[in-house]
């Protein structure tokens, strides 16, 4: 797949933008200046990145309790997450939903969701509306290798299958489900396996390349968009972190985790592009620092942002 | 005007609003060819097709978390329970998701959609499909819960729930589809939690709702007899709950009996006595009566069954005891 400098770029641009706020946010909750609970996606940008790029903003996603990587790869806007992350009056929800509740619907994001399979049906019900439509939309779900066991999931699978609905199913697996590895929760060792009970296509891609997921998730893409209905993507990846910060990760070994640091996606990503001449290092040390002053900029954003008013409390509970 | 029974009404009510609105679709169990579980969306399937009218599998989660999602995307889907106890299967996508999308999202989004759902005794369902459980929606910020008792009340009240921006959840009672009354043929709206006095008295009020307003409204004929002339106030909603109406009732008559057929220990009369006793109490010159089903499960056979579902004789004792 042939892809423009411009993409390309891009694509590394997001996942730098993805790691570094996520960098940003491990130090901030670790400061005790994030309230709430933080999960980090960091090792996974690649998913996030190759999935979305082969979206418009009209596409539809649904998020997970993890989801920063997903809203920055759709297009969410860095000061408004982290203001709204920090609880602040001026974020994305106006502080109403935190780390685990983030949406644009402007952006096609459906919202990030605090329950483990809690999107399928909901990205079932956009994809439904994209076909009611005639107007060429898909919908995509994130999901992990945990809520694959849900049974949300597989009804929304089934459901897509049957009505050959719109809809991309982009498994994140990280190996753990919280403190779960993959291994006692599932006979499967590929949950793409999986789709061939739906009748659809089920791929597996290494989720720690970028390209890999692009080309895999454009092609899943290409076929909802067609009227060809659902298809699975698994994307292999791993969780750096713990399931959440403060975890203290004793259900993994440290060997574990150097050996996926080892397939780093940004690293691997960055060679590729210096050596197929996309870039050279110092403009991609350029990018980064760019990222970087604008993730510190959310932050002061953030910081200076006032709390949402008690006089807000009972606002949009109803239309 | 004419005379309809209240499925009519709700057939009606659908088939209107689908006329109206092409963003209207109807999504459930059975509900295409077949006509739905108990008859209410006969003739629409034929009328607007199957990319109206969708039969879905038997995974009722994804049948409420598809419309919700749908909702949120812009459509109005009309969402089909066959019967009210299946929610269990559904609770999240109801509860977690489409009732606190807008309020999470900071008011980003609306989830205009509505679920339709049969409850309550008397055909021997037994305990799995015979329950009411508005008392479970009712506690949930963010959604409403409609359950009308007259035919008229359900076209109206459907109507405004299809046409409200917020997740409406629509209780029918089974017991109810084959009960007549006037209806008119055009479109028309009920508002979404206003009460509705269905007989005037001065001496007690019975707020009652879904077919316990037929109960209400046959004791309240048996207790002139006795020289009690009791009004009859039928929530219509029980969320929001049009307390206004019912405060102002009380203190007319100065004594209240609440009656349900959910089950009574934490059903929805305790919060409308709890209500009254706050911001009424003075005006009251005796203890509130509720009258609810008994703490168990629905009976299957029949005699037992009846003997579950409260009726005309505990609504006498209850006014009885306070009047």
């Amino acid at each position: 797949m042939a892809l423009s400098k411009k993409t390309l770029i891009n694509m590394y641009e997001t996942m730098n933008k993805i790691r570094l706020f996520e960098l940003r946010l491990q130090e901030l909750f670790a400061a005790s200046e994030i309230p709430g609970f933080v999960h980090l996606y960091l090792g996974e940008e690649a998913v996030a990145t190759g999935a979305c790029a082969a979206l418009t903003d009209n596409d539809m996603i649904t998020s997970t309790h993890r989801g920063h990587g997903h809203l920055l790869a759709k297009g969410g806007d860095l000061k408004l997450m982290m203001a709204e992350i920090f609880g602040k009056k001026t974020g994305y929800c106006k502080g109403k939903g935190g780390s685990m509740h983030i949406a644009d619907l402007d952006l096609g994001i459906l919202g990030a969701n605090g329950i483990v399979g809690g999107g399928g049906p909901l990205a079932a019900g956009a994809a439904l509306a994209a076909k009611y439509r005639k107007n060429n939309d898909v919908a995509m779900c994130f999901f992990g290798d945990g809520a694959s066991n849900q049974g949300t999931t597989q009804e929304s699978l089934n459901l897509a299958s049957a009505w050959k609905l719109p809809l991309v199913f982009v498994n994140e697996n990280n190996g753990y489900g919280i403190s779960c590895p993959q291994c006692k929760s599932m006979a499967v060792v590929d949950i793409a396996d999986r789709a061939a009970a739906y009748d659809m296509p089920g791929v597996v891609v290494d989720g720690n390349d970028v390209l890999a997921v692009y080309e895999a998730i454009s092609e899943a893409v290409k076929r909802a968009r067609k009227g060809e209905g659902p298809s699975l993507v698994e994307c292999k990846t791993y969780r750096w972190r713990g399931h959440f910060e403060g975890d203290a990760c004793t259900y993994r070994c440290v060997e574990e985790l150097e050996e996926w640091k080892a397939k780093d996606p940004i690293p691997r990503f960055e060679s590729k592009l210096i050596e197929n001449k996309t870039f050279t290092k110092d403009e991609a040390e350029k990018i980064k620092a760019q990222i970087e002053k604008a993730v510190d900029e959310a932050v002061v954003y953030a910081k200076e942002s006032p709390m949402p008013s008690a006089s807000a409390l009972m606002d949009d509970v109803y239309a | 005007m004419s005379e309809k029974t209240y499925l009519q009404a709700l057939n009606e009510a659908l088939r209107q609003e689908m006329e109206r609105d092409e963003n209207v679709f109807i999504l459930g169990e059975d509900v295409g060819q077949f006509g739905g579980c108990f008859g209410v969306t006969q003739g629409l399937f034929d009328q607007f097709g199957c990319d109206r009218v969708m039969d879905t599998p038997i995974t009722e989660s994804v049948i409420v978390g598809a419309a919700t999602g749908a909702a949120a995307c812009g459509l109005r889907p009309v969402a089909e329970l066959m019967f009210v106890d299946f929610i269990g299967v559904s609770m999240d996508q109801l509860f977690n998701q489409a009732a606190k999308m807008r309020y999470m999202f900071g008011g980003k989004t609306t989830v205009p959609m509505t679920l339709r759902a049969p409850q309550g005794a008397g055909i021997g369902a037994a305990a799995q499909h015979s329950q009411c459980l508005e008392s479970w929606f009712m506690n949930i910020p963010g959604l409403k819960v409609a359950i009308p008792s007259t035919p008229y009340d359900a076209k109206g009240l459907l109507i405004s729930a299809i046409r409200d921006d917020n997740p409406v959840v629509f209780l029918e009672h089974k017991m109810l589809y084959g009960v007549t009354g006037e209806v008119p043929d055009e479109s028309y709206t009920i508002e979404i939690g206003k009460a509705d006095i269905k007989r005037e008295g001065s001496d007690v009020t019975i707020v009652a709702t879904s077919q316990m307003v037929y109960a209400a409204l046959e004791a309240a004929e048996k207790l002139k007899a006795d020289g009690i002339n009791a009004e009859v106030v039928d929530p219509r909603c029980v969320l929001p709950l049009d307390k206004e109406t019912i405060l102002e009732s009380v203190k007319k008559t100065h004594a209240l009996v609440v009656v349900h057929e959910a089950v009574q220990f934490s059903g929805p009369g305790a919060e409308i006595a709890a209500i009254v006793a706050e911001e009424a109490i003075d005006y009251l010159d005796a203890p509130i009566k509720r009258v609810g089903a008994p703490f168990c499960p629905v009976p299957f056979s029949p005699p037992l069954e009846q003997h579950y579902i409260p009726g005309v004789k505990n609504i006498i004792e209850a006014v009885k005891s306070i009047r």
